[in-house]
């Protein structure tokens, strides 16, 4: 059933493509749930959520990637149950990925045309260079584009990068052009060309859905707005309405599943002190921020707001531009990750298959590795020290496996993920750092290990917990510092973390004055 | 000793065995000793090759290595009067050298392993024979080293010196990969340098020290060489041996992408190696096609390999498919 669109007065063209309780269902997840939208010639549509609401997934069907599991599709007045790659670009839409899909070692008209290259010279199947690079002109010029077409693409700023995947948009004679998280990796200035280029398209009758937390991009864009949550359409809002105030409001207010189990004691001595801290990745933007032994510290903060590398620039993994680090105190240059770990200052990294551990090493070598000293005499490995130790960590983790020996890639996800904590639990830390502990974790490990958090803290240690998941933010952190653009938008104490609070933070507007705070 | 090398024994005493049926000069003890000797030689470089290839790394530079210690060496006590055991300091320090630079190359500069040996290939060779003019090097006539001779071409019981030399080199070896911390530290890097990295240790130091220790066990290796050639041609003294190393390698279960292997495993390529070589002698194999035949056992053995690989693989997947579907039951 179509949800009815308030259709403006003055003269709206009739939705091209209309999208018809759309349900994606994975297994033990519903990832889509009777969505319902309409797109119309010429209309921007601004469409907002959480992460996890389901707003990839929506793209996904649209671009014919992945099938829905009921609903139907209306391209042009034929219903369809679903699209294939092949049907959506035949249908005019275009998919502009954050991470674009450019073949860095070809050049501007190369990658436009790929597949499609005008020839020449008969049976030889010769690429006309002269005719490509008249096709590709007058697309560039639409875009505003400031180089030429035999330019090589490595050589493009990220903004004119995505200004070709736009180009090959509208050389496919696109009427809908999806641009995911165009913005979040692009400067000021080169935002301001997008919006512009948004517009053009808009003008040339092309409909855009831009996905972006950047809700004042939005608001400035959009002529109407689509806010999902959990998979639900929540509402739309219509040009005038489209305000950021609002959209945050329809953005949360989910019941949270995870309960708050508070510290057992009041947070101890500062552990970790930063002091205008400066990564590599986000020059400019010094940090202040103190951890304290006992508490958790939620860093929230949306993709690519610098939390990831935050913590591998405390853990020595990737180098300080400025500022400094105190360790209880004393001032702390790490240089490589092993001079964090002799301080005793850990980290589960976000990807632990490449990062975290060695797939092919039996669980217990993977958590005795970063601890070989202790597991060894005289240069050569104490094996039954290994498996003691692994022994140890198996139980009071609750490690589901047949034995310590067994190769550390067969485990599930959650029990990979006790090995990562496991190798670190077994050397006490002074300072725990996780990036993203329970991602693609079930919901029974998740609980276990939220469990394991608090009674690290509780025994003392600090620990810095870095999610993207609300409810883990909200439901296990005692404070929460949010990170906006790489520096840190705000530090919430336990009263005040709500979601609201954080994810105005973490959109980059301020906190609502205190009394208006639940 | 891991069940491939199991096989790989296994399959070097059947080729003996079909050899010495069809030509019974195989058994000679002169063949054997023969044999023996450059195994001996071959497997000391063989060695340093493995512990770089279980870094992920290669080292192309063997050869040229084996060259240019070679004619320095016998320069050096046959011309210079440099008393041996300091000619022997002196290569060892230089080996020290160039293996540090590489290692410094690969892991500060991160340039590629085969980039960087290569050039040292193509570089040490130049500089090997711009040493002697292209002349060949040798030792005059009627100059001894008793010591010397003793220790690189001399017999134990009839064992030739060089194998001796290698079955020490390979017993340490084999603890300090199979068993020390060192060792543990070489697969993890060969395996995934980053989770290694994120777990603290010292990768830079390590993938450095790799290619040290190669280094040294090639210069030890090419004074041996040196020694029994007694003349070398700095063009082609060494030519192709870092192929020989690397393929013993791969033959002994390593994996050019790093992190597998076994010490045992490559010795005993290199033994089967170089029995192939005897077997092309003695079964009037036309000379000329002693690589063929070399490149195409270590091919078939590689392909062997992989598809035995590949069914464990699947046994190892539905097994653990049973384990969860066991577990859920269970919960």
């Amino acid at each position: 059933m179509t949800s009815p669109e308030a259709v403006p007065a003055g003269a709206s063209p009739a939705p091209f493509l209309s999208l018809s309780g759309i349900r994606k269902v994975y297994p033990g997840v519903i990832a889509l749930s009777g969505l319902s939208m309409d797109v119309r010639p010429g209309e921007v549509i601004g469409l907002v959520g959480e992460n996890g609401a389901g707003k990839s997934t929506l793209m996904k069907i649209l671009g014919g990637v992945i099938e829905p599991t009921e609903g139907t599709i209306t391209i042009d007045g034929v219903e369809r149950p679903a699209l294939t790659v092949a049907d959506s670009l035949a249908a005019g839409i275009a998919f502009v990925h954050q991470e674009l899909n450019l073949f860095d070692n070809l050049d501007v008209a190369a990658n436009i045309y790929i597949g499609r290259e005008p020839l020449r010279a008969g049976p030889l199947r010769l690429v006309d260079t002269d005719k490509l690079h008249r096709m590709v002109k007058p697309l560039l010029d639409r875009v505003g584009a400031n180089f030429k077409p035999n330019t090589p693409v490595k050589r493009l700023s990220l903004a004119q990068q995505q200004m070709v995947e736009i180009a090959k948009a509208l050389s496919l004679n696109a009427r809908l052009v999806i641009l995911d998280e165009p913005t979040s990796s692009l400067p000021p200035a080169e935002t301001e060309k997008l919006l512009d280029i948004i517009a053009g398209l808009k003008a040339h009758g092309i409909a855009v859905i831009f996905i972006s937390h950047r809700l004042n991009e939005i608001e400035r864009a959009a002529d109407r707005v689509i806010v999902l949550r959990d998979g639900q359409r929540i509402g739309a809002l219509d040009k005038e309405e489209i305000k950021r105030e609002r959209m945050v409001r329809m953005m949360i207010g989910r019941d949270l599943k995870v309960q708050f189990v508070p510290p057992r004691a009041a947070a101890g001595a500062v552990a970790l002190q930063l002091r205008g801290l400066q990564t590599a990745t986000h020059p400019g933007k010094p940090i202040d921020l103190e951890l304290r032994h006992g508490e958790i510290l939620g860093l929230a903060g949306l993709v690519g707001s610098g939390r990831t590398e935050l913590a591998r620039a405390i853990f020595g993994i990737d180098p300080i531009l400025a500022g400094e680090i105190m360790l209880e105190g004393a001032p702390f240059r790490p240089r490589l990750a092993s001079d964090a770990v002799r301080r005793g200052i850990f980290l589960a990294p976000e990807d632990r298959k490449a990062s975290g551990l060695l797939l092919d090493f039996p669980i217990a070598q993977n958590i005795s590795l970063p601890n070989m000293a202790a597991h060894a005499s005289a240069f050569m490995v104490a094996r039954a020290r290994e498996k003691q130790t692994a022994e140890e960590q198996r139980v009071n983790l609750g490690i589901k496996a047949p034995g310590v020996s067994v190769r550390t890639g067969s485990l599930s996800g959650g029990n990979q993920q006790k090995v990562v904590l496991g190798k670190w639990l077994a050397m006490n830390p002074a300072v725990m750092m996780l990036d993203e502990p329970t991602r693609g974790i079930d919901v029974g490990a998740k609980a276990e290990i939220y469990r394991l958090m608090r009674q690290l803290a509780d025994s003392g240690v600090a620990l810095l917990m870095i999610s993207s998941d609300m409810e883990e933010v909200i439901g296990v952190s005692d404070r929460v510092a949010v990170m906006h653009e790489g520096g840190i938008a705000g530090v919430l104490e336990r009263q005040e973390v709500t979601e609201e609070n954080v994810l105005r933070l973490a959109v980059g507007q301020g906190l609502l004055a205190p009394a208006a705070v639940a | 000793m891991l069940k491939k090398d199991l096989w790989l024994f296994l399959l070097i005493i059947v080729v003996g065995a079909v050899v010495a049926t069809i030509n019974p000069r195989f058994l000679l003890p002169i063949n054997l000793a023969n044999t023996a000797n450059q195994v001996g030689m071959f497997g000391l470089s063989a060695l340093g090759q493995a512990i770089v290839i279980l870094t992920s790394g290669i080292e192309l530079s063997v050869g040229s290595m084996i060259a240019l210690v070679g004619v320095l060496f016998v320069d050096f006590i046959a011309n210079r009067n440099i008393p041996w055991p300091l000619a022997v300091l002196l290569m060892l320090m230089l080996g020290i050298a160039f293996g540090t630079i590489h290692g410094l190359l690969i892991t500060k500069l991160k340039m590629q392993p085969f980039v960087v040996t290569l050039c040292g290939l193509l570089i040490y060779r130049g500089l090997a024979r711009f040493y002697t003019q292209d002349a060949t090097a040798g030792f005059g006539f009627g100059q001894n080293f008793p010591t010397l001779e003793a220790i690189t071409t001399g017999r134990l019981f009839g064992i030739p010196a060089p194998f001796i030399a290698m079955l020490i080199a390979t017993a340490i070896t084999w603890v300090i990969v199979h068993r020390s911390v060192f060792g543990r530290y070489l697969y993890a890097i060969g395996k995934n340098e980053e989770a290694a990295r994120y777990s603290g240790i010292k990768t830079h130091s390590v993938i450095i020290a790799a290619y040290v220790i190669c280094q040294i066990l090639t210069v030890i290796s090419a004074i041996y060489f040196a020694m029994y050639t007694r003349s070398i041609a700095p063009s082609t003294q060494g030519n192709f041996y870092e192929l020989y190393a690397i393929a013993a390698a791969v033959l002994g279960g390593f994996s050019l992408f790093g992190g597998e292997g076994s010490i045992i495993g490559a010795i005993l390529g290199v033994v089967l190696l170089q029995e192939l070589q005897n077997l092309v002698n003695l079964l009037g194999i036309p000379s000329s096609l002693n690589f063929s035949v070399m490149g195409g056992v270590i091919i078939v053995g590689v392909i062997i390999d992989q598809q035995w690989g590949l069914i464990r693989e699947r046994r190892r997947t539905r097994e653990s498919a049973r384990i969860a579907a066991a577990q859920t039951l269970a919960e």
